[in-house]
């Protein structure tokens, strides 16, 4: 459904500020009929690769085909064919939500009647019977983020991209996204969406890629992504707090231990200790081990590896991590800046 | 919700309306959906509507008032300050009105609305700004037609039939003009700010250095040649002999420095002019909405 072929992007490099590399030589395929996830640390390149796609930004290099249509050549073909909710919901305050609904079928040619009946039947999947009728300036986040869904899902498009759907949503209105776009992948609709929750990726996605300083680091069903890497994931506390020469001591002791593959003291959380091994049957081995060697346990976890696993496999830090990183350096004026025309 | 609910059965195979949608259709469904979301702006914000009938009508009666005691036959034909006025109040309230058309358009921008449209398949991107002129041409002759009746209830004289005609072509010539000025700016500046800002330091000058308050011959040698090089005069002179009755296509209407001008010479160019903005704008809007 979806060809990108080695995308690049970069933003600004004017007289005072060097450029910005968003994008580096990414490619990503996206069957048709799959619910694909798209995840990253925000300034990863994901919003970048969406509006690309979406037709709102042209790369500097590489190709961009949706359903056979090549994007930079027929962009109001891919328009068509696709629905797209952006990040930012960008909606008109004064109109109601029908109005806007009204307005995106005409943008998209819908027949009269068979723009009003998509609007009936949509505000009845979404729920927004109760306010439809309200101006849109006085929506919550998540009647905001359901309506711009109904919108983008008016012309009953073939491919469904959101960016961040749900991000800053209360449970509900996220589980009702949720089943929506479920429900969509079921009936044929390819949906593509990008978010930096990994239980959203995890729950949702049939097939994901991981992206990271504009490329894609990973990419396959969370099953194969998390099966790649192997073995269970173990945290063992000896004692509540640790210090230092005692982890080190276990460290060094539980390292030569079968089945064990790797033992890494975990500073951060009080010199707790994580390991990775084989089998679920080593958990047992460990605990002869310690036993011998007259430590306690205070406490011990069994995991099997998750997608941030997988991430912190890929580029070396955890998801969170990589969160704290950009936060200071991003800028919203700039970014404001990039996404106006 | 319900598993058998119509709106997820089937994604739709190709384009909405299929290939046999004719291209004037769809031009036309998007230009008038985008139109009529500015009127229902304009119906639930009315204070830019209420401001912009207000202003000009201070203008009249309060600066008409200011020399309602000018020695007769000071103004070339005899005419009386509040009907001189007149003219010069409708063609400014068109002017500013018009200026004001890139702000909507900024403001789509700024809270990128605009693209929203710019990822709907729209037939023309034409349709953006053809919704915005439409738009403010309607919003500029509401406005200027209350003032025409405003200035008939002072008794500054009302133009007839064929001159409210004319009236009528010169204000489209200009505000077509003015909007594709404003709209450029829209899509050049970096925000609302500064377009403010450009409106703001445009408008009065613009008002002052022309004949809009008091006729050439009032004018110190360089200001009347700016006068007679503003565009707001071309359409100021035409106005003001239609309403002083002696109107026709050929009559001479500005004596300007350079020479004289008649009213079909004014129209002709304003024309250019609005012509020649749209030309000028249009790699800008294409660069933008591309």
């Amino acid at each position: 459904m979806i060809e990108l072929q080695h995308l690049s992007k970069r933003y600004g490099g004017g007289r005072a500020t060097a450029p910005v590399v968003a994008l580096h030589d990414l490619c990503l395929t996206v069957p048709e009929g799959c619910l694909f996830g798209l995840l990253g640390p925000n300034g990863a390149g994901k919003t970048t690769t969406l509006r690309i796609l979406c037709t709102l930004l042209a790369p500097d290099a590489g190709s961009v085909r949706v359903g056979g249509i090549d994007g930079l050549t027929d962009p109001r073909a891919v328009r068509n064919l696709l629905g797209y909710v952006a990040q930012e919901v960008a909606i008109d305050k004064i109109l109601t939500g029908r109005e806007l609904l009204t307005l995106q079928g005409d943008l998209y040619h819908l027949p009269r009647p068979r723009r009003d009946a998509r609007i009936e039947e949509l505000i009845a999947l979404l729920g927004m019977d109760a306010w439809v009728d309200r101006r849109c300036g006085s929506y919550s986040g998540g009647m905001r983020r359901r309506l711009d869904l109904a919108a983008g899902l008016l012309h009953s498009p073939r491919l469904l991209v959101l960016d961040e759907p749900t991000v800053g949503l209360d449970i509900e209105s996220r589980s009702a996204i949720w089943q929506v776009l479920r429900r969509l992948r079921d009936a044929g609709t390819t949906v593509l969406l990008s978010s930096h929750y990994l239980e959203e990726v995890e729950a949702l996605a049939d097939r994901l890629a991981i992206i990271d300083n504009g490329r894609v680091i990973a990419e396959g069903t969370p099953t194969e992504l998390k099966a790649a890497l192997g073995g269970d994931r173990v945290t063992l506390r000896v004692r509540e707090f640790s210090d230092q020469e005692e982890a080190l001591r276990v460290q060094a002791l539980l390292q030569g231990c079968t089945g064990v593959r790797q033992v890494v003291v975990n500073q951060a959380q009080g010199f707790s200790l994580n390991l990775v091994i084989e089998h679920e049957g080593v958990v047992e081995a460990l605990r002869r081990q310690l036993a011998e060697a007259d430590l306690p346990v205070f406490a011990l976890a069994q995991s099997r590896p998750s997608l941030d696993d997988v991430y912190l496999q890929a580029t070396g830090r955890t998801l969170m991590d990589a969160e704290l990183a950009v936060a200071g350096s991003r800028d919203a004026k700039a970014e404001r800046k990039q996404s106006m025309r | 919700m319900t598993t058998a609910n119509p709106a997820l059965t089937e994604p739709n195979p190709g384009s909405a309306n299929g290939p046999g949608a004719s291209a004037l259709a769809e031009i036309s469904q998007e230009t008038l959906a985008l139109t009529r979301r500015l009127f229902v702006q304009l119906a639930r914000r009315p204070s830019t509507l209420v401001a912009g009938v207000l202003q000009p009508l201070i203008w009249l009666v309060l600066f008409g008032a200011l020399f309602a005691k000018a020695p007769e036959g000071l103004l070339p034909g005899g005419m009386s300050y509040g009907r001189f006025l007149g003219a010069g109040v409708i063609v400014f309230t068109a002017f500013s009105g018009a200026l004001n058309a890139g702000l909507p358009v900024m403001f789509d921008r700024e809270f990128g609305f605009l693209n929203r449209l710019l990822v709907a398949p729209l037939r023309s991107r034409s349709s953006i700004v053809l919704a915005s002129v439409l738009y403010i041409t309607a919003l500029s002759l509401v406005q200027s037609l209350a003032i025409m009746v405003t200035a008939a209830l002072l008794g500054y004289g009302w133009p007839g039939a064929a001159g409210l005609l004319l009236v009528l072509v010169t204000l489209l010539l200009l505000v077509f003009a003015v909007t594709a000025l404003s709209l450029g700016l829209a899509f050049a500046l970096p925000g609302h700010i500064e377009l403010i800002a450009v409106i703001f330091v445009a408008n009065l000058p613009l008002l002052f250095a022309s004949t809009a308050l008091a006729p050439l011959s009032f004018m110190p040698t360089w200001l009347g040649w700016l006068a007679a090089l503003n565009p707001l005069t071309f359409a100021i002179e035409p106005i003001r002999a239609a309403y002083n009755g002696d109107f026709s296509l050929s009559a001479v209407v500005l004596q300007a420095p350079y020479g004289d001008l008649t009213t079909t010479a004014c129209l002709g160019l304003l024309a250019a002019l609005a012509s020649g903005l749209f030309l000028a704008i249009r790699p800008l809007l294409d660069r933008k909405l591309s």
